[in-house]
């Protein structure tokens, strides 16, 4: 059910275009996004995630657990090629989105990143109006259509439009940091993305924030696939379909490298781990 | 609790604490000293040029008219102010107009382009393109933009021309206006960008939506900080735009005239020449006044901008 997927830099037109549509509820019958073989990334000569394979699927939430620097956020930013902005960061190892090589030499990060949104940990609004961080992306894109709709959709899909639309010309640093990561989710979701990377949202959030936007992911997943890294077990077990542990590993020189331990639907790696690695971790007893 | 509670001395060393009074003093003369030689000299701009004000209205046949005469001409007692004010207003524009394009372009260059190992290079050099002595500008100015670009371009060229200082300024400022305004679009935090890119957006777009926007007033600052110096530039207008005694007012930037600084310049060369008269050499503090009110405003102006944008991250 995958769509070809054009990511060479010449195709701008459909770049706001809806993702391939919600199929099936659940997870048996969902198919894999994005595959990851044998990753291993490094920042210049330091070894930052070794031989990792998972693979994501569709309309699902995917958690990515551990402790911290165990390079859950390197993984996650593997999957829209942000590590490209870093100097010094290399991957190696396939990683495909829709059967395409992510890292083939005719992707254009650009166009992958139209299609995979991103949140960040701090929400990072633009210093622009409300209007103007959600029309962001798809003026960007070059978008031609009805902007006021495109924003009160949007905003609408992120349950933020009721609390915002008397002030859309407000500067986006007018709002609560709740708020403010909600609009960030919503500018991710205006291009129309097909995923979205949510690299720990709620870290900077107090509860009753956190509880709204686990609500909004999980109303988000009807439409998108989320990958979430989070440091909030409960919110794994909450949010998500499937979780990914990761650990880390100890050199004999001190050097840390991050290593997936264990994968599998959520409600197994919370009740029935198999490993201990994760059992002890998601019990408290280390990390 | 402490046991020697009753004899508890939280009072100091009395030897440290008087080094520190000391210290204290010294550092705050040196601050008060710098203060009373600026206010010195504030001070004896303003009077001596209310001095030369009354000597005009005095002495002079036109009187304070004499300000809005036919051209400056100080030892004939013509003090068009419009003539210099105008003269220095066409080299700072044609400055601006040098420097706000090749100085934003390489400030957006070394911050958002630029490698690591490039950008290390590059900026150093860029800087000393700083310490280049005015005067080589203004012979640089004078023997090769005149005569082998500008007479190129329009055979009637005049051997000392605005447009040749113009140029020259606009030289000596892009380090200034591009090194400031780096600054200005490396506080951009990291973030912003992330979330531009995260976006899709190409380097263009987050380097001229994100980048560049964010960092307006620090641009803006660096723009005025540019304006400021090439108002106050002496050595290339000078050498470049004229040296003569005095100039009738010129539309054309490719004729030669005299600027508010090279005035003073010119007036300042020579006490044999400056003796022709006792409001001419007095002018020069009334124009050394006018000088320092407009850097005074532009600076102010760019501080507030300054501190502006560093309220908002
Ligand atoms: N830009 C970077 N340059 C160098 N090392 C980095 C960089 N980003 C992360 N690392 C290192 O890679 C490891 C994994 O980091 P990260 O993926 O951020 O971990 P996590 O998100 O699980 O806390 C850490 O040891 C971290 O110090
Ligand atoms: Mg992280």
């Amino acid at each position: 059910m995958s769509t070809r997927m054009e990511l060479a830099s010449t195709v701008v037109e459909d770049a706001v275009s809806p993702g391939p549509s919600a199929g099936l509820a659940g997870s048996a019958g969902s198919s894999a996004i994005f595959e990851i073989q044998d990753l291993n990334v490094y920042y210049r000569d330091f070894h930052a995630v070794t031989d990792t394979s998972l693979n994501i699927y569709q309309n699902e939430i995917t958690a990515l657990i551990g402790p911290s620097g165990c390079g859950k956020s390197t993984v996650l930013r593997c999957l829209n090629r942000m590590n490209d902005l870093i100097d010094g960061a290399r991957v190696e190892g396939r990683v495909t989105y829709h059967g395409i090589d992510l890292y083939g030499s005719s992707v254009d990060p650009v166009e992958v990143r139209r299609r995979v949104g991103m949140v960040f940990q701090k929400p990072n609004p633009f210093p622009k109006s409300i209007y103007e961080n959600i029309v962001f992306g798809p003026r960007v894109a070059g978008w031609k259509g009805n902007f006021d709709d495109l924003v009160e959709e949007t905003l609408v899909r992120a349950a933020l439009w009721d609390e915002v639309k008397d002030k859309l010309e407000n500067s986006a640093f007018d709002l609560s940091g709740g708020q403010q990561q909600r609009l960030c989710i919503a500018r991710a979701i205006a291009t129309s993305p097909d995923v979205v990377l949510m690299d720990e949202p709620c870290s900077a959030l107090d509860p009753i924030a956190t509880y709204r936007i686990e609500t909004l992911m999980r109303e988000l997943k009807k439409q998108y696939t989320i990958v979430v890294v989070t440091h909030n077990m409960q919110q794994a077990a909450r949010v998500s379909d499937r979780t990914a542990f990761f650990s880390v590993d100890v050199g004999e020189e001190g050097q840390r490298t991050g290593r997936l331990v264990e994968y599998d639907m959520t409600d197994r790696v919370f009740t029935a781990p198999s490993m201990k690695e994760t059992e002890d971790y998601i019990t408290g007893r280390f990390g | 609790m402490l046991e020697t509670q009753g004899s508890l001395d939280l009072s100091g060393d009395p030897r440290r604490l008087r080094h520190e009074r000391t210290v204290r003093r010294v550092f705050l003369s040196a601050a008060v000293f710098t203060i009373l030689v600026s206010v010195a000299i504030v001070l004896s701009l303003v009077g001596e040029a209310v001095a030369f004000l009354q000597s005009i209205a005095s002495e002079v046949e036109e009187g304070l008219g004499s300000l809005f005469a036919d051209g400056w001409f100080p030892r004939r007692d013509r003090f068009d102010l419009r003539t210099i004010v105008w003269h220095t207003l066409a080299v700072s524009g044609i400055a601006m107009t040098v420097a706000t394009p090749l100085g934003l372009g390489a400030a957006i260059y070394l911050s958002e382009y630029a490698k690591p190992g490039v950008r290390r290079v590059l900026k150093p050099v860029l800087e000393i393109l700083a310490g280049i002595p005015s005067v080589v500008l203004g012979y640089f100015a004078l023997r090769f933009i005149t005569p082998d670009i500008l007479r190129n371009i329009w055979d009637t060229t005049q051997q000392s021309n605005l447009m040749a200082a113009g140029i020259g300024v606009g030289i000596l400022i892009i380090p200034l206006v591009s090194s400031v305004s780096e600054d200005a679009m490396q506080a951009v935090p990291r973030s912003l960008r992330e979330a531009s890119y995260g976006l899709g957006a190409k380097k263009w777009h987050t380097s001229l939506r994100v980048v560049f926007p964010a960092a307006l007033s620090g641009i803006v600052a660096a723009l005025i900080l540019g304006l400021s110096r090439s108002i106050g530039e002496t050595m290339v207008v000078a050498i470049a735009a004229g040296a003569t005694g005095g100039s009738l007012l010129q539309l054309s930037p490719l004729n030669g005239g005299q600027t508010m600084t090279g005035a003073m310049a010119s007036l300042a060369i020579g006490s044999d020449q400056v003796a022709g008269g006792v409001a001419a050499f007095q002018s020069l503090f009334f124009v050394g006044l006018l000088l320092f009110l407009m850097t005074l405003v532009l600076n102010i102006g760019s501080e507030r901008l300054v501190r502006r944008f560093r309220q908002k991250y």
